[in-house]
């Protein structure tokens, strides 16, 4: 066993320390999150001079040929600073499911843009009546002469309102509910047929529902085999969710930094209220909070990359139902112990607490994992 | 010991009920229901309305205009107010203010102020809280200076609720520095129109206006405007949060969250199935319910004693503050959890009556989801505010259990 990040690794996380201390400050981080982008454009080609978007490609591609944890080190900053680039929709889960799943052809011409920064991407793979399931698709895709025509909707696409291109998945067989029969299509945003539906996130970011009325794309358009696509949006949502993993770290040992020192310093009662044994009690609770979900995150990131299915899955969703719950408990004590201050916009507190509170609702919330978890019990 | 409702309190819970159902504006239901904005409008008018027929202040003496009622009156009263989807009143004025003009202002304070807030002429604010004192109240800084007949107040006041909409700021001010802090503080009453009064918005985690900072910058405040003895403030003060604190329990809004939240999760679907039926979850709902069933009998119980006995509220009341406050934010983050990916959209412009959403998005996205991750967000404050969980338990272990 190795517990150390290897130099090439440390250097980069202090690259993307300076890059957040320097160009990603709270105030800059807020305006980026009102503007009708809601990221910053500037800072998706800095990620892309950095190398960040062709981290996790083959060399071949452009990449850097970098695995899961690699990603890691990327998100946990993506958490400390809170940085509202599409970098999981469009690296971690669609360049992700590209890589693993795509034609050569399309390899070729889709990762190089992506790691240029020049094409972004969304996963639309959850449905209203599916909930967490990835399985369940009612979206349909109907095979004809000159390709497929899609119709259906899906419901809070991650990053869709700067997507160039939408995954879909889409049922190709069986019915509703059905593992098989599940294909994934390359769906351009300015196909006919296709209506977004774009709101804001609770957490900064942007999302959008999207519907898809007899939109028409070529036979290339499909990856994979038809049919069997939930296994590779399958795979692509657990390197997500390792990577969300990941981000929560980062956020909850911000979020113990800034309770830690909120601690130190504000006074009331003639000392800082770090002095009252029950507070110290909860912020070393805390502490040991963020060390174990550190654990999952690594478990989470080094089982993202393996091939067994049931070893990903029980990997990844044992982390994400932890960290669920690690999250809840380390972001409403740090507002709890911030006391009003913790409430307020006007602090990065109360930014850290909505955004793991998001983070526990993307990809499927602690229950779902634990149940996913506990399903798989030996 | 019996825990069913008497005849005639099932008769008076008919009566309110009935009340309610006439009574009560059809469009300020349907926002509260809703989860949408309400506006100071919006209680005025149902103030005047509850006025009008004599229930202006359930909780205060008929010798005051209120209705006399007994506790477990006032708490039926609270359950169907909830349930149907009235405002609550503006408990700075009724719940918070007036029990102290009843105990310890002069008789010409008591008989101007009282009529005008149950008529709903005036709007009462807090000024309790400063920058550097929360928790610590005591220590507190605003100072008020007397200059022979007014006093001239100086000073900051942080995290008051619906200052914007404020006609007079009851307030904690110093106006002595020897001794104990707690004994050079003073209760005034003040004018929010009075010059040299600031008032700057906070924004909220959740994006929402309700709370301020004001700042007091030489405003000039009639003397006849100090409540009781300069410098006993304090003892006022502790009375007041008491009430503020057992008005905290909140049984009836809980009640009618958790009816809320029994609806969405069996109008949520999970693993093809409404999520009321996932075990999981659905112990989620029981474990809450059963908080909130021990935590009526409790109120009940503690309100029940304290009236049979004529004593005021003591310590008691903050286990009431501890419990009630914790079951609001799990039924919050409860509500917002069924939504589950529905929890992410921020849609601001949701919160008001008129939004129409998109028809092909309102087939799958509730008219309930709007608001809920905004008010899981929000409750976070109610173990903050009134006195934090942590005080309350230094209350509990000093002066209940003598540690």
């Amino acid at each position: 066993m190795d517990f150390n990040y290897s130099n090439e690794q440390l250097a980069l996380q202090e690259t993307l320390q300076r890059f957040i201390g320097r160009d990603y400050g709270f105030e800059r981080r807020r305006e980026f999150a009102r503007s009708p982008l809601g990221f910053s454009a500037e800072a998706w080609a800095r990620y892309a001079d950095l190398g960040l978007l062709s981290l996790p490609f083959p060399e071949e591609f452009g990449g850097l040929g970098g695995n899961a944890v690699d990603i890691m080190l990327v998100m946990e900053q993506v958490g400390r600073g809170l940085l509202l680039e599409p970098y999981l929709s469009t690296i971690v889960m669609c360049g992700g499911l590209i890589r693993d799943a795509a034609s050569e052809p399309l390899k070729r011409s889709v990762l190089p843009r992506i790691g240029a920064g020049e094409l972004k991407l969304a996963l639309a793979c959850y449905e209203a009546a599916g909930r967490y399931e990835l399985s369940r698709v009612a979206c349909t895709a109907v095979h004809g002469a000159e390709g497929w025509r899609i119709s259906g909707r899906k419901t809070v696409v991650l990053d869709a309102s700067s997507a160039d291109y939408f995954l879909v998945s889409a049922r190709t067989g069986g019915d509703s509910a059905d593992g098989h029969g599940i294909s994934l299509f390359l769906v351009g945003r300015e196909a006919a047929g296709a209506t977004t539906f774009a709101y804001p996130t609770q957490s900064g970011g942007r999302a959008a529902d999207l519907r898809l009325d007899d939109v028409a794309v070529d036979a290339s358009a499909l990856i994979g085999a038809p049919g069997e696509g939930l296994a590779v949006v399958e795979r692509a949502v657990d390197r997500g969710i390792a990577a969300l993993c990941a981000e929560a770290v980062g956020i909850i040992v911000a979020l113990n930094e800034a309770t830690l020192n909120y601690l130190k310093t504000r006074k009331q009662f003639g000392a800082p209220i770090g002095k009252f044994q029950a507070l110290q009690h909860r912020m070393a609770d805390m502490f040991i909070a963020a060390e174990q979900a550190r654990s999952m995150a690594v478990i989470a990131a080094v089982y993202a990359d393996s091939d067994d299915a049931a070893e990903r899955r029980r990997g990844v969703s044992g982390a994400k139902a932890y960290i669920g719950q690690a999250a809840r408990f380390v972001g409403q004590q740090a507002v709890q112990m911030h006391g009003a201050m913790g409430v307020v916009d006007d602090l990065i507190v109360s930014h850290y607490f909505k955004r793991l509170t998001m983070i526990d609702l993307s990809l499927g919330d602690a229950d779902f994992h634990l149940a996913r978890f506990s399903d798989m019990l030996a | 010991m019996d825990l069913k409702y008497t005849p005639e309190e099932e008769a008076f819970r008919a009566e309110v009920r009935a009340f309610f159902e006439a009574e009560l504006p059809a469009d300020i239901r349907s926002r509260m229901r809703l989860g949408k904005r309400i506006r100071k409008d919006d209680l005025v008018r149902w103030q005047r309305i509850l006025h009008g027929h004599g229930w202006g202040a359930v909780m205060w003496p008929t010798r005051f205009g209120g209705t006399g009622w007994n506790v477990i009156q006032q708490h039926i009263f609270e359950e169907e107010r909830a349930d149907i989807g009235a405002p609550p009143q503006n408990a700075f004025s009724l719940k918070m203010l007036a029990p102290v003009l009843m105990t310890f202002a002069n008789s010409a304070q008591a008989e101007y102020f009282l009529p005008r807030i149950i008529a709903g002429e005036d709007w009462w604010c807090q000024g309790y809280s400063e920058p550097g004192s929360g928790s610590d109240l005591a220590s507190l800084r605003t100072s008020a200076v007397r200059h022979g007949d007014h006093y001239l107040v100086n000073g900051q006041k942080t995290w008051n609720t619906w200052g914007q909409y404020a006609d007079w700021i009851f307030c904690l001010v110093r106006t002595g520095t020897e001794g104990r802090p707690q004994q050079g503080i003073s209760f005034l009453l003040i004018d929010m129109k009075s010059p040299g009064i600031t008032l700057k918005p906070i924004t909220m985690l959740d994006g929402e206006h309700e709370i301020n900072e004001i700042w007091f910058d030489n405003v000039r405040v009639p003397a006849q405007n100090l409540v009781g003895d300069e410098n006993k403030g304090w003892t006022y003060a502790k009375f007041l949060l008491t009430h503020e604190r057992t008005n905290n329990a909140g049984i009836g809004s809980c009640k009618r969250a958790l009816k809320n939240l029994k609806q969405i999760a069996a109008a949520q679907v999970s693993h093809g199935r409404p999520l009321i039926e996932d075990s999981r979850f659905r112990d989620r709902i029981a474990q809450v319910e059963l908080e909130l069933m021990a935590l009526e009998i409790t109120n009940l119980r503690v309100l029940s004693a304290t009236a049979s006995e004529s004593r005021a509220l003591g310590p008691e009341v903050s286990m009431l503050k501890i419990k009630g406050s914790e079951i609001q934010q799990t039924l919050a983050e409860l509500q917002m959890l069924a939504l589950g990916p529905d929890a992410l959209p921020y849609l601001r412009e949701a919160l008001e009556m008129d939004w129409v959403a998109d028809p092909w998005f309102a087939e799958h996205y509730r008219p309930y989801a709007p608001p809920l991750s905004g008010q899981y967000f929000n409750l976070r404050k109610t173990t903050i505010y009134a006195g934090s969980t942590e005080i309350q338990k230094n209350i509990i272990s000093q002066m209940i259990l003598g540690l």
